[in-house]
């Protein structure tokens, strides 16, 4: 388990980077730390990780308090976690099987023993094949597979990826996210995914945080937090695509079909909808199956007034969030999340 | 100076009369060659085994370092800048009663290896500097992480990972020491810069002067070519 206590960071400069942040993950999960550039992230790893230890408060893993450490205690407590960087971070002069092995040599295993364990670790990745080529001679894909084999050879209880797919494409991501799960299912490793991609997210976290300014705004289980629709962070979990047709003074339903919803797919509450006597157009939708259910948002454009309330009723009596919008407040909310990225990334150009 | 060698050779009485048709080529050059190969090879080693510690302290001192220090980092940094900024003619001629110490004598080709190290190591200690600056950082922390001492990763990450860069600026330094062996001839170091300037140049043997050039051209090239096969040979960027 890995339990985070006040942590609060302040650089320096009288920066707060983490304000008393407070986590708990429990063996086993996979867990999703999502945020702006800026938000602290960076921070947080290298907090756990022991590389920049935090102001106060206290880390510990498995029991063991990483805040606190020091010298060898450390050198120590790093090997319990395993970490795999955006940019592999894997040595160029070593082959594949070195840099799996590297770690096993600084924890002192003997050559047999290492050799017998990068074996397995390499059949685990699937790069058997692959064990005497260096990094240079490997796809992006690859090297990060390496670098999850490296990560995980001193059998750590936790992974912490930082931004582990950033860098991919979109279906070596889907391969990479797919090892990962499957190697927490295998070894029963917990999982840390720091990332600013909400479809990582999607994909495989048990739960997720959102950190913003140095705080967690929001944490919980992937489809509680999707539930909660006043959280911005269900928002962009299930974001929608600009619609270009939308008029000011239009009335929209907003619906969240999420983990309290009695349908179980979009098919059968358009039928549901239709049998009521209702016709409604879909505006934009986004669907996405997580962790086997179907989870949805959409804006669905009624002809008059009364029908949206109509509408959101019959929503709201399975289960489904329903509310009243507008095109003009659906404009607002677009704009503002437009400033948001157009703030962030200012940010990120002048660090 | 820009005299040909053919215009040196027709104004010159030479002994035997005719243009490379020259005794000192016997009797000097062989000898010449290999003075300016110990002098350069003795002192290369002397300058690895000094400077590439130099190097990787400086670095590591340094703000991208792993125990950045300024104040030590600044104290180094200015002996080993002005051990660079030294002109090499005046830094030979001002260590001549330290090499008399250390050497017994400031003449000969074993003397010249005193003051040759004394200012090319200070020279490749910022190459080997340059060289560990361009590891990534993210390298050193992944093996940070890995719980690693940081001998470990001076040794196995910092020169490992920079050895393509090390190699080539050692080639560099090596390149300079020739040249610098020549300037030493001049004050009694030997080798082909004895032998250049006391018969090419102060007895008008434009065919000595050529045969030194063309040597060390030689010379200089095999280093390159070597250096640049050793670092091709480890460099799996």
């Amino acid at each position: 388990m890995i339990e985070l206590t006040d942590v609060s960071k302040v650089y320096p400069g009288g920066v707060t980077a983490l304000d008393s942040v407070n986590l708990t993950i429990p063996d086993g999960e996979i867990h999703g730390i999502v945020g702006r550039s800026g938000a602290g992230k960076s921070t947080l790893i290298r907090c756990l990780t022991g590389l920049d230890p935090a102001t106060s408060g206290s880390i510990s893993v498995d029991g063991v308090d990483l805040g606190q450490a020091r010298g060898a205690a450390l050198m120590k407590a790093r090997r319990s976690i395993g970490m795999v960087f955006q940019h592999h971070n894997l040595l160029d002069s070593r082959t594949a099987e070195k840099n799996i092995s590297h770690p096993l040599e600084i924890a002192g295993v003997p050559a047999k023993e290492r050799k017998r364990r990068v074996e397995e670790l390499l059949e685990l990745v699937g790069l058997t094949d692959r064990r005497r080529n260096h990094p240079s001679q490997l796809s992006g894909g690859q090297r990060q597979r390496v670098g999850i084999a490296r990560a995980l050879a001193a059998e750590p209880r936790v992974l912490l990826c930082d931004e582990p797919t950033s860098a991919l494409d979109s279906g070596t991501t889907r391969q990479i996210l797919e090892l990962i799960r499957r190697l927490r299912d295998r070894l029963g490793i917990t999982v840390i995914i720091i990332t600013h991609e909400m479809s990582v997210v999607r994909e495989i976290c048990d739960s997720v945080s959102l950190l913003s300014e140095g705080r967690i705004e929001r944490s919980g289980a992937l489809l509680d937090v999707i539930q909660d629709t006043g959280s911005p962070l269900s928002k962009e979990l299930i974001s929608l695509p600009p619609t270009a047709a939308l008029r000011p003074g239009d009335t929209l339903v907003e619906a969240l079909m999420a983990e309290s919803s009695q349908l179980a797919d979009v098919g059968q509450l358009f039928s549901l909808l239709s049998s009521q006597g209702l016709d409604a157009r879909v505006e934009a939708g986004t669907i996405e199956t997580i962790q086997g259910r179907q989870v949805g948002r959409l804006h669905i454009k009624p002809t008059t007034r009364a029908e949206a309330e109509q509408i959101a009723a019959v929503l709201r009596d399975h289960g489904i969030h329903a509310e009243l919008t507008t095109g003009a407040e659906v404009e607002a909310e677009r704009a503002a999340h437009e400033e948001d990225d157009a703030r962030a990334e200012q940010q990120e150009e002048n660090q | 100076m820009s005299i040909t060698a053919s215009g040196l050779a027709a104004a010159t009485p030479l002994a035997s009369g005719r243009f490379l048709d020259n005794p000192v080529f016997h009797n000097q050059l062989p000898d010449a060659v290999l003075e300016t190969i110990f002098m350069t090879a003795a002192t290369a080693v002397i300058v690895a085994i000094f400077g590439l510690p130099l190097g990787i302290l400086l670095h590591n001192l340094g703000p991208k370092g792993l125990s950045p220090n300024s104040p030590v980092y600044r104290v180094v940094s200015l002996v080993v800048d002005i051990g660079r900024s030294i002109p090499f003619i005046v830094l030979m001629i001002s260590l001549i009663p330290f090499t008399r110490f250390m050497v017994g004598t400031a003449l000969g080709w074993q003397a010249a290896v005193v003051p040759l190290s004394i200012g090319a190591i200070p020279f490749f200690a910022r190459l080997v500097e340059n060289a560990l600056r361009e590891v990534s950082s993210g390298k050193v922390e992944a093996v940070k992480m890995m719980g690693a001492s940081s001998g470990h990763i001076m040794r196995q990450v910092q020169v490992r990972e920079g050895l393509p860069g090390i190699v080539g600026g050692f080639t560099v330094t090596v390149v300079a020491l020739i040249s610098y062996t020549a300037m030493a001839g001049a004050i009694g170091g030997g080798g082909l810069g004895a032998l250049a300037y006391n018969y090419g140049y102060q007895r008008y043997q434009g065919d000595t002067m050529l045969a030194c050039v063309i040597l060390l051209v030689i010379i200089v090239a095999v280093v390159q070519w070597v250096g640049d096969r050793v670092a091709r040979g480890i460099d799996h960027r």
